[in-house]
């Protein structure tokens, strides 16, 4: 994976330095709050309910095991021996010191890793693929690109204040796992009629307040123009972006308010411009970068063991069934760690659970890990002859919950339980549907279900492209859920549509087992996912479950 | 006609630590909102939240919130103010262990 130049390094020590000045100058009382905040925020510090909280940048996603075990060092020195993955695939500390935080950044630094432009109305953290470099289905790597785009967005001196935050995503590969078209700027690896490989940019999809699917700008861009294309995008964007409300100001709005073809025009009108600037140095640098990101030396061995494993051990076969995904190389498997024990808090690990993951990327997985935006972990490449023992070893660390793609691997946001700006909780909802699912124990019958959960409208759990999504409310100083169905964040992006009225948080749970239940009536086979039978049906038969007709009656 | 002015209470994070704190009559920040001054005044409320605000070296971000009068003192009324004075729940962190 990518390593530091010296630039680099002498950057991100100097961040860390200012920081620690400005962190003295707030506690000496030299800086106010007012005054503090902006600073705090561009280095990734927000005030919490209960804490401050450091959002820790994990560029696409992409961790080696010595940053993994920092990471689990930091959780025990300066915080409470855990940390949460986020859909944005970094890593949030919930509970760490103002005067600590310098030391945490200066840990980070150690490692290679950051908090910049985590917050704010910068580019934040590029995302990609969490497959990358391994999916079977994969175009090419996307990782190295994202490293491009993350290093030219780093402090980049003109896009340091955008009208809003600003979102990249990359895919390589044919399935969309990077919800590309839910992000600012989407780039799909893609062949043009002449098998050249180039991009597909989508731009201004996003969810939150008005969500919105994202539209192609433009359906091919040779590679080397990548750059230069997405300098002109934000560009147009910076000028624009409406400033004057906050809730107008995301691309998504510029792009739905001047429409499609008007962006064209001025991004195509300012391309032709930036691109005389590139005169081919960022192209060099990218094939610096791809270096830094060739495949592992794969082995070959026989994987008799596995198959011999799965036949004596039914949970490791029920393990292998769902956990574990097509890798590229032969022999090989991607694994999927799930951080959604039934019960647990989605996408919080614990410090040994981080240092057990780092061991088996060291021992079993060629040095990588990576963090999904479905809250996660990844070991990109195992050799199927290893699988036993990195499941026994997941065992042992609570890791080896079987359930990746199933009603349990639940997307959850912090929500009220930590999230200053929630409306209500979604933790406790994510815990309940987890454990109830458990209980009845046909998760594994059910098959393939999302259910993503906002604790508020900011929808950083993704809701609105949950097969099933849930939306914590405030209704009048209650907890309320909306739910929304017929969701989804591939490259099939639908936002899903409303059911009806809100549930208490007493009803949410019963109303989801109801939901789930009754699609195991209406599904035709067992082939059918909740999706697609949903699909087929619409929403109708699926309100008729939820709002059954003698609730109508007694509610009238 | 203007609202009625609802009791309140002033409340910040601390400084250092971030944790909830609440403003009291004595001018100190408690980590306990049982000891937070009751404010019934609306007059009294925007004058007490100045002087909260300018106490910058040890609180951020004060701001006013609904409270009511219980036995043990002034009690959250909205459950987001609630779970300030107890923590998470999903783990036993927070004060609802260290108060
Ligand atoms: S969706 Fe709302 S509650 Fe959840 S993390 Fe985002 S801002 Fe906070």
């Amino acid at each position: 994976m990518y390593a530091y130049n010296d630039f680099d390094e002498a950057f991100v020590r100097e961040r860390v330095a200012q920081f620690r000045g400005q962190v003295e100058r707030r506690i000496d009382g030299s800086l106010t709050e007012d005054e503090f905040k902006p600073l705090r925020l561009m280095n990734g510090l927000y005030l919490q309910l209960h804490a401050y909280m450091l959002r820790v940048a994990v560029p696409y996603g992409t961790l080696n095991p010595t940053q993994m075990r920092q990471l689990a060092y930091i959780a025990d020195r300066w915080d409470k021996g855990y940390g949460h993955f986020t859909t944005r695939q970094n890593i949030q500390y919930n509970w760490p010191k103002l005067d600590d935080v310098p030391d945490m950044l200066e840990a980070l630094a150690d490692v290679e890793m950051h908090a910049l432009q985590t917050s704010g109305n910068t580019i934040r953290n590029v995302t990609a693929d969490h497959f990358a470099g391994a999916a079977a289905d994969e175009i090419e790597d996307p990782r190295p690109v994202a490293e491009l785009l993350r290093q030219w967005s780093t402090d980049h001196p003109e896009f340091q204040f955008l009208p809003r935050k600003f979102k990249i995503a990359v895919s390589g590969a044919k399935h969309d796992r990077a919800v590309t078209r839910a992000h600012d700027i989407g780039v799909r690896m893609v062949h043009n009629e002449a098998g050249e490989a180039g991009y597909e940019i989508i731009v201004g999809g996003g969810l939150g307040r008005t969500p919105m699917v994202g539209k192609v700008l433009r359906a091919f861009l040779p590679r080397e123009d990548l750059l230069a294309y997405c300098e002109a995008v934000v560009s147009v964007y910076n000028l624009l972006g409406r400033r004057d409300n906050k809730y107008k100001a995301r691309i998504k709005i510029t792009v739905h308010e001047n429409g499609l073809e008007k962006m064209q025009e001025l991004v195509e009108a300012r391309f032709e411009d930036i691109r005389k600037g590139f005169s081919g140095f960022d192209q060099e640098l990218l094939k610096q970068i791809e270096t830094a990101f060739a495949p592992p030396a794969y082995v070959s061995k026989s994987s008799a063991n596995y198959e011999a494993a799965r036949l004596a051990n039914p949970a490791f076969r029920s393990w292998s069934d769902t956990n574990i995904a097509a890798h590229k190389a032969p022999g090989y498997a991607i694994v999927s760690i799930s951080i959604k024990k039934h019960g647990q808090t989605p996408g919080d690990a614990t410090s040994h659970q981080m240092r057990v993951m780092a061991d088996l990327a060291e021992k079993y997985g060629h040095n990588e890990l990576r963090v999904s935006h479905e809250q996660n972990v990844i070991l990109p490449h195992v050799h199927q002859a290893d699988l036993p023992a990195v499941y026994a070893a997941l065992r042992e660390a609570d890791l080896a919950t079987a359930n990746i793609g199933l009603v349990s691997d639940i997307i959850a946001c912090p929500g009220m339980d930590y999230c200053a700006l929630a409306t209500a909780r979604s933790i406790p909802i994510a815990q309940d549907i987890a454990t109830r699912f458990d209980e009845l124990k046909i998760e594994h019958e059910i098959g393939e279900l999302k259910i993503k959960i906002s604790g508020c409208i900011n929808a950083c759990g993704h809701h609105h492209v949950g097969h099933i999504g849930i939306l914590g409310l405030d209704r009048a100083g209650v907890e309320n859920y909306q739910i929304t169905l017929g969701g989804d964040g591939t490259e099939t992006t639908t936002i899903g549509t409303r059911a009806g009225p809100g549930f208490s948080a007493d009803d949410i749970v019963p109303a989801i087992e109801r939901l789930v239940t009754g699609y195991l009536d209406l599904r035709e086979n067992a082939d059918e996912t909740f999706l697609q039978a949903y699909r087929r049906l619409g929403m109708e038969p699926f309100k008729a479950i939820l709002y059954p007709a003698e609730d109508k009656a007694n509610a009238a | 006609m203007p609202r009625a002015f609802t009791p309140k209470v002033i409340t910040a994070n601390a400084l250092i630590a971030g944790d909830a704190v609440w403003f009291t009559a004595d001018n100190r920040w408690s980590p306990s909102i049982s000891e937070a001054e009751f404010i019934t005044d609306e007059a009294h409320a925007d004058l007490r939240l100045l002087e909260a605000q300018a106490r910058q070296d040890e609180i951020a971000g004060a701001y006013l919130a609904d409270a009511k009068d219980g036995p043990n003192g002034p009690e959250a009324t909205h459950f987001r103010e609630e779970f300030r004075t107890r923590g998470p729940s999903n783990y036993a962190h927070g004060k609802q262990v260290e108060l």
